[in-house]
């Protein structure tokens, strides 16, 4: 396949960027869209200019670092990360846009690289449970039902790609933080912590200069996780009731 | 919780040294339940979702209402008088009304400030838009802001119209279904009126499924029912607001 490629090139975090036009050869259709911008890469480096820099790591669709933007969609026309886009998706001859993500809280550091910081920040604000380390614990010592064991394995999967902020009109991190709260708080594990979880992600989340949520749906429909629409409601409730009841306990 | 979290004495002694708190954990500063709602995204949601329903219940009874002008002047004007001793003598006169006024004032002042502030804050927060442009939403939710301010300009003018008289050809006060009428033998009064419903209709049908989305309505039966609610309501509520013009324009309203 022969295809053209529009890709946004940003020397730094303070340069002005532009998008420039690149041709690649010999692409098959195969290869992964990365594999694809790996050969383009060989060839700028041959040709002695600088390779495009992306983010990257697992290449089987588990760490969420391979985030773009391509033709307008988060990781492309399908619902999968970036790394497990295969170019038999695209047609010989397509021109395609490569941009990063875009958001208010993810500055771009180079070309299609973005600092997703902003969702650590909001792990470190009650993301996790304070339990003791060491020997795992007999594994019958807290019983989880099925279904809050199957909730929390649902939402568990998000892998933090950033996709649902990029999608967002309004650079909202909703969908992340509710796959996060919603992971551990339907879990007895999670219980100790359930109001601070909440009230701690979220204040940081509205820290971190991400928008608000107008539930257009954006974020659902380019997770590639599949994290639905509904945890977003299921984090408001989580925070409604937290915000609202008596502390002190 | 029954035993969630398993006390030190049952710790394995490798994990037992005290490591420092980071700094970001620990209490956080405590603040009341309104402040806490108010400063954040999801608090803010939920005051426009609460004064929209508000709006959306008072918009109801009022449209119903409306349609009084149907069955003409005794019973539209007899009931616009009604409502000004409703309550009596437990309230005194008209306390009612202005008590449903303020009401009113309140949700749609908490309701425009959150829309102002909340919107500010997401245009804000994705500085830099796409090349590669793609419409994403349906056409309700992509309209609701403007949408918005086309309905708050639609009630200045409605309250100069019907309910101060200023604007209105007749403007007497007392006699609504005349005002009416007047008004709608109007061209500009008709279009001010017909688009102003529309934004409504397109308002509510986004608006009532996701006030019902950021209260934290879950359950998918539920969910289901409200958007096909939402969409129910909205046409109800536009068609029936819209056939008072229609019957004026008509002549079937005289
Ligand atoms: C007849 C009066 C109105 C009614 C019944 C109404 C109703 C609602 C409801 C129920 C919501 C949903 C809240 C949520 O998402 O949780 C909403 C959202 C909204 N309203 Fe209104 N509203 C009215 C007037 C206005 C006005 C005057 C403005 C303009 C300042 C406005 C702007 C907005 C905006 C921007 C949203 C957020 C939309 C989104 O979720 O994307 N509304 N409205
Ligand atoms: S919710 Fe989905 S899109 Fe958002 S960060 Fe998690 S996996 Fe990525
Ligand atoms: S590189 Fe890890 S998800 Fe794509």
């Amino acid at each position: 396949m022969n295809l053209t490629l529009r890709i946004w090139r940003q020397a730094d975090a303070s340069a002005d960027g532009e998008m420039r036009t690149y041709q690649v050869s010999g692409i098959s259709p195969d290869m992964s869209f990365l594999e694809m911008l790996d050969t383009l890469n060989e060839t700028l480096t041959e040709r002695g200019e600088e390779p495009v820099a992306f983010d990257h790591d697992c290449r089987e669709g588990i760490c969420g670092a391979c985030g773009m933007v391509i033709n307008g969609r988060a990781h492309g026309p399908e619902r999968t990360t970036t790394c497990q886009l295969h170019m038999r998706h695209f047609s010989d001859g397509d021109t395609i846009d490569v941009e990063p993500w875009r958001a208010a809280a993810f500055p771009v550091v180079r070309d299609l690289v973005v600092d997703r910081g902003a969702f650590d920040r909001v792990i470190g604000a009650g993301g996790y449970i304070t339990a003791p380390t060491g020997s795992a614990p007999e594994a019958h010592a807290t019983a989880v039902p099925k279904p809050a064991a199957d909730t929390a394995f649902s939402h568990a999967e998000c892998i933090g790609c950033g996709a649902c902020v990029a999608a967002c009109p309004n650079g909202s991190a909703m969908l992340f933080t509710s796959a996060k709260v919603n992971h551990l708080n339907v879990l007895p594990q999670g219980a100790p912590e359930r109001e601070s979880r909440v009230l701690g992600m979220v204040e940081q989340m509205d820290a971190e200069s991400f928008g608000g949520c107008t539930l257009t749906g954006e974020c659902a429909t380019a997770c590639p996780k599949g994290i639905p629409l509904s945890s977003i409601a299921a984090m408001n409730r989580e925070y409604l009731r937290a915000a609202t009841r008596k502390r002190g306990a | 919780m029954p035993g969630t979290v398993p006390t030190f004495t049952t710790m394995a002694t490798a994990t037992r040294t005290p490591t420092p708190a980071p700094p970001d954990a620990g209490p956080r500063p405590r603040r009341g339940p309104l402040r806490t709602l108010w400063g954040s995204t999801i608090g803010k949601k939920a005051v426009m979702a609460v004064s929209g329903l508000i709006m959306l219940a008072y918009l109801l009874v009022h449209m119903f209402a409306n349609l009084k002008v149907f069955f003409g002047p005794e019973e539209m004007n007899g009931y616009a008088h009604w409502l000004r001793t409703l309550g009596e003598p437990l309230l005194r006169h008209e306390w009612f009304l202005w008590i449903a006024r303020f009401v009113l004032l309140a949700a749609v002042v908490l309701h425009g400030v959150s829309a102002y502030q909340l919107s500010r804050r997401d245009i804000a927060a994705r500085p830099v838009g796409y090349r590669h442009r793609r419409r994403g939403g349906s056409y309700a939710t992509r309209t609701m802001r403007w949408g918005g301010v086309i309905i708050a300009l639609f009630v200045v003018w409605h309250v100069l119209d019907l309910t101060t008289g200023t604007v209105n050809p007749r403007g007497q006060a007392g006699h609504p279904y005349e005002n009416i009428v007047a008004g709608f033998r109007t061209w500009y009064a008709n279009v001010i009126y017909i688009v102003a419903m529309l934004a409504v209709g397109l308002h509510i049908r986004h608006g009532f499924w996701s006030a019902a989305q950021t209260l934290g309505v879950t359950r998918p039966g539920a969910v289901r029912l409200l958007r096909g609610g939402a969409t129910a309501l909205a046409l109800v509520i536009t068609a029936g607001f819209l056939s008072v013009p229609l019957g004026v324009m008509t002549g079937v309203v005289d």
